[in-house]
């Protein structure tokens, strides 16, 4: 249909994202902000804690989403950031130094280089290559962390204090606390939007689909995709520092690699790539760990399968099926 | 010639006793429309890659506006002004078809990597797409996902794109391949209206279009060039006829 | 470290290079020819070792064990192909790693759940205890030798398989390009049985086999999965020469870095820390010599001809 006036004429309008992209987040958060006031109206405790290591974790899974459901990459040793955040923070504070403006440069710049150094190896490779990569660093972070006998080795590490900024205690409070992991959550989202939106991400989205055209187009591929992979390890240290601070605990299984493995789970659960489904995966899936624990000790009998019957018979997880919901009832 | 927009220089690439090029030597002038063919199993896909820069050749020189770029990896020949279409057709199929131009504007801007601005609504980068779409005719089919674009849409896609390289020379690798005869006038119209803004090499096996178009023919058979020339010089020859004996001309 | 020293890790580190061998033979098959990645393939080498200790305390025979530990594995293998594996050959890697990963957590526990969770054995066959003398002063023993040439055996049955054979045709042609296979008229589901029975039957093979000289418990898969898939990885994907090659280097450096690492550890810390820094360090010297393997030959030392 060759166009007979050479004039622009006014664009068709952009068509805007659909409805629940841009509602689900703002229900997420909000619930998730109304919390604590069902906690003063008689909800146990116990859910506050939980919540807060979800949304912890949550950021760590959306780390995750960036470089796997946005990148198309599967790292599978994605713990390990999780591990150098919580050991660069524990060791700084069993040293005596708990100053978390000291804390959070050691740690995003330890995952900055480890995610470096190995994001550079891995992306030599593809596919099945580049999972057992990662999965492979990944093991290495944890051998190393069972490696450091002077900061507990295999068993791990008790920390008797918590981070402090400005000396001023804020880890205390478990509302407090709460509110802080909310607060860091809403940030790094609103960060990974923006970047995937940018055209940063952009080039990211497009090089899942088609590399070779990327690459024709003028794009260093392998460069992209180690940036995001850099950023994501940050994000996911950023988590871990939080976690040492609410567990009181820091140890070698914080990294290994079914951690790395339910995190993939996590982001596939609430749906590849949607980003604020990967914060629901991470609630769904530490809630049901802790109803399913409390029922019996052999929970992963059931927990497995759950996932096996997941896998093979859903497609684009909690995001997509609200979606798919919603698409029914507009028609 | 003023200095070639396109010189190959005794390309020769084989592939263990297979000489799939064979001391290949081609000059494209800047702002020509220079056709290849030759029969199947010639090497021209072979020698489109080689230009491109996706497949390193054993010897010989690739030579773009006197630069040589031989070892050029395809990004930055990409960058340096040489763009190209695909055979199978190559586009980001989630993407709309402004944003997949958008996508080539992006390249050439002076933040291709930023990470901070929105990237759907800056109009530094939109604006080229849109001259880019609209002069491949595809502006109403803006906003669709490339996806959903029909085998010819693709292939104008295709071109917008890589107008937007600011391209001194398009490789189009069989851009009439699987087209309807309609949309296949259509590609060629468009093909003759941009003609003589930059050099193209066009690698085709529709001699109507070759003939109706190219400004020079170069045939290449078992990897080695048998006649370059002007389309009618070339079609006379009468090594050409007895390559393609048998062969649609 | 004393010659004679040198010589039993040498021994030890070709013993466990065959061990993974077995356990990467299978897989690299499995992911070669069907693009399928199982991580449930270590769970496989673990009930492999797991059917031989019930077997084998219930027939008081080792060999009468061990065979009805494989017929087994192969039918809980198959079972498993039918109701899970035959779903996901069509799904993405994603998919499959997630899955393959819930059967992994399934049957760690229904392990733990049916023979308990404290580490088992199987006692070494009366024909095949004892000691080997090699030189003076090297005792080795009878059953390491065993499997050592169990393994082998097993190596060049599969080689015999695969580069002779008609089956091994298809499964060498499918490895570098399974549709095509499949669009010349073969039965490619029959295909997939039979590379998949085989790989389920060498990995329950090995557990079987490992079962009289390691710890039989659960997750003792799970260390072994990771290390054949560094395995196939170093050798090259979908090659069973690259599988051969790459577990002799990885057994060997693993074998003899621990050991080494142990000496030098030793030298400036107590004897219990330098144990378990070592260990731990040694661990990460496979990973190190696969990064550089990788870095250099991104498609591994021997990839399977034809794949990119």
């Amino acid at each position: 249909m060759a166009s007979t006036s050479s004039a622009s004429t006014a664009p068709v309008a952009r068509p805007v994202a659909p409805m629940v992209r841009r509602l689900a987040p703002l229900v997420i958060f909000t619930l998730l902000a109304l919390l604590p006031l069902a906690s003063a109206l008689g909800l146990p405790g116990h859910w506050l804690t939980l919540v807060t290591r979800a949304m912890i974790v949550a950021i760590a899974a959306l780390s995750l989403d960036l470089v796997l459901g946005i990148g198309g990459l599967i790292s599978f040793g994605h713990a390990a950031y999780i591990g150098i955040g919580a050991y660069g923070t524990g060791i700084l504070i069993t040293e005596g130094r708990t100053e978390l403006l000291v804390a959070l440069p050691v740690v995003l710049l330890a995952c900055a280089v480890f995610a470096t150094i190995t994001g550079y190896v891995s992306l030599r490779t593809r596919g099945v290559a580049f999972i057992m990569i990662t999965l492979a660093f990944g093991q290495m972070a944890f051998y190393f962390a069972q490696a450091l006998s002077a900061y507990g080795g295999d068993d791990g590490l008790t920390l008797y204090e918590k981070s402090t900024l400005l000396g001023r205690e804020i880890f205390g409070n478990r509302t407090g606390f709460y509110y802080i992991a909310l607060g860091t959550l809403a940030v790094c989202y609103w960060l990974v939007r923006r970047l995937v939106a940018s055209r940063f991400g952009r080039v990211l989205r497009a090089a899942r689909e088609n590399a070779v055209r990327v690459t024709v187009t003028g794009y260093d591929v392998n460069h992209v995709r180690l940036g995001a992979y850099v950023i994501s390890g940050m994000m996911a240290g950023l988590s871990g520092l939080l976690l040492a601070n609410q567990t009181d605990f820091v140890s070698p299984a914080y990294m290994s690699w079914p951690r790395s493995g339910e995190l993939i789970f996590m982001v596939v659960l609430g749906g590849v790539g949607s980003l604020y489904g990967s914060i629901l995966g991470a609630l769904a899936f530490l809630v049901t760990e802790d109803v399913l624990s409390s029922l019996t000790q052999n929970w992963k009998v059931i927990f497995g399968p759950l996932i096996v019957l997941f896998v093979l018979f859903t497609h684009g997880g909690i995001a997509g099926l609200v979606t798919k919901l919603r698409g029914r009832r507009d028609g | 010639m003023a200095e070639p927009a396109l010189a190959l220089k005794g390309l020769a690439k084989s592939f263990g006793a297979l000489k799939v090029t064979n001391g290949v030597d081609l000059a494209i002038a800047p702002g020509e429309l220079h056709a290849l063919i030759g029969p199947n199993g010639a090497g021209k896909t072979t020698l489109v890659h080689q230009i491109s820069g996706t497949l390193r050749p054993d010897s010989g020189a690739i030579l773009f506006g006197g630069q040589d770029i031989t070892r050029l990896p395809p990004q930055a020949r990409a960058r340096a002004g040489l763009a190209r279409t695909f055979q199978i057709t190559s586009t980001i199929a989630s993407l709309s078809a402004l944003e997949n131009v958008a996508l080539g504007v992006q390249a050439h801007s002076a933040h291709p990597l930023s990470l901070f601005r929105d990237a759907a609504s800056d109009e530094a980068l939109n604006a080229p797409a849109w001259e880019a779409l609209e002069a491949v005719g595809l502006a109403e089919r803006a906003h669709a996902p490339a996806g959903s674009l029909s085998h010819g849409e693709k292939r104008a896609l295709e071109i917008a794109m890589a107008l937007t390289l600011q391209p001194k020379l398009i490789l189009l690798d069989e851009p009439l391949a699987g087209v309807g005869h309609e949309e296949g006038e259509r590609l060629i119209a468009l093909l003759n209206s941009l003609k003589g803004r930059f050099a193209m090499l066009l690698v085709e096996h529709d001699m109507s279009a070759v003939f109706a178009l190219a400004d020079r023919v170069t045939v290449l058979v078992y990897g080695g060039v048998i006649a370059s020339g002007e389309p009618a010089a070339v079609r006379a020859d009468p090594a050409v006829r007895q390559a393609y004996l048998g062969e649609e001309g | 470290m004393t010659l004679s020293l040198l010589i039993v890790q040498l021994l030890n580190g070709l013993q466990f290079g065959v061990l993974l061998f077995l356990v990467a033979a299978g897989l690299t098959l499995v992911f070669g020819v069907m693009d399928f990645i199982n991580l449930a393939h270590g769970v496989q080498y673990m009930l492999g070792a797991y059917l031989a200790v019930t077997f084998v305390s219930l027939t008081g025979s080792f060999l009468l064990g061990l065979a009805l530990a494989l017929a087994a594995a192969l039918l809980l293998g198959l079972a498993l192909e039918f109701l899970v594996f035959r779903h996901l050959y069509e799904r993405d890697h994603l998919d499959q790693v997630l899955a393959t990963f819930g059967l992994i957590l399934l049957l760690n526990q229904a392990v733990k759940m049916i023979w308990g969770a404290a580490p088992l054995s199987v006692p070494v066959p009366e024909f095949l205890s004892g000691n080997v003398r090699l030189m003076d002063g090297i005792l080795y023993p009878v059953y390491r030798f065993a499997l050592i040439a169990a393994g082998l055996s097993v190596g060049a049955l599969l080689w015999f398989v695969v580069e002779k054979t008609r089956t091994g045709m298809l499964l060498r042609a499918g490895a570098s390009n399974a549709p095509m296979v499949s669009a010349l008229g073969v039965d490619i589901r029959k295909l997939f049985m039979i590379v998949f029975a085989f790989g389920t039957m060498l990995a329950g093979f090995a557990g079987a086999m490992a079962a009289p000289i390691l710890s039989v418990e659960p997750g003792m898969g799970d260390t072994v999965l990771i290390l054949a898939f560094v395995v196939i990885v170093v050798g090259g994907i979908g090659s069973i020469r690259g599988a051969f090659v790459g577990a002799l280097i990885v057994g060997l450096v693993d074998t003899l870095g621990r050991s080494s690492m142990n000496d030098l550890l030793r030298l400036f810390m107590a004897p219990a820390s330098a144990r378990a820094t070592g260990a731990a360090l040694s661990s990460m010297l496979i990973y190190l010599v696969m990064a550089a393997v990788l870095f250099v030959k991104p498609e591994g030392l021997l990839p399977a001809k034809g794949r990119s």
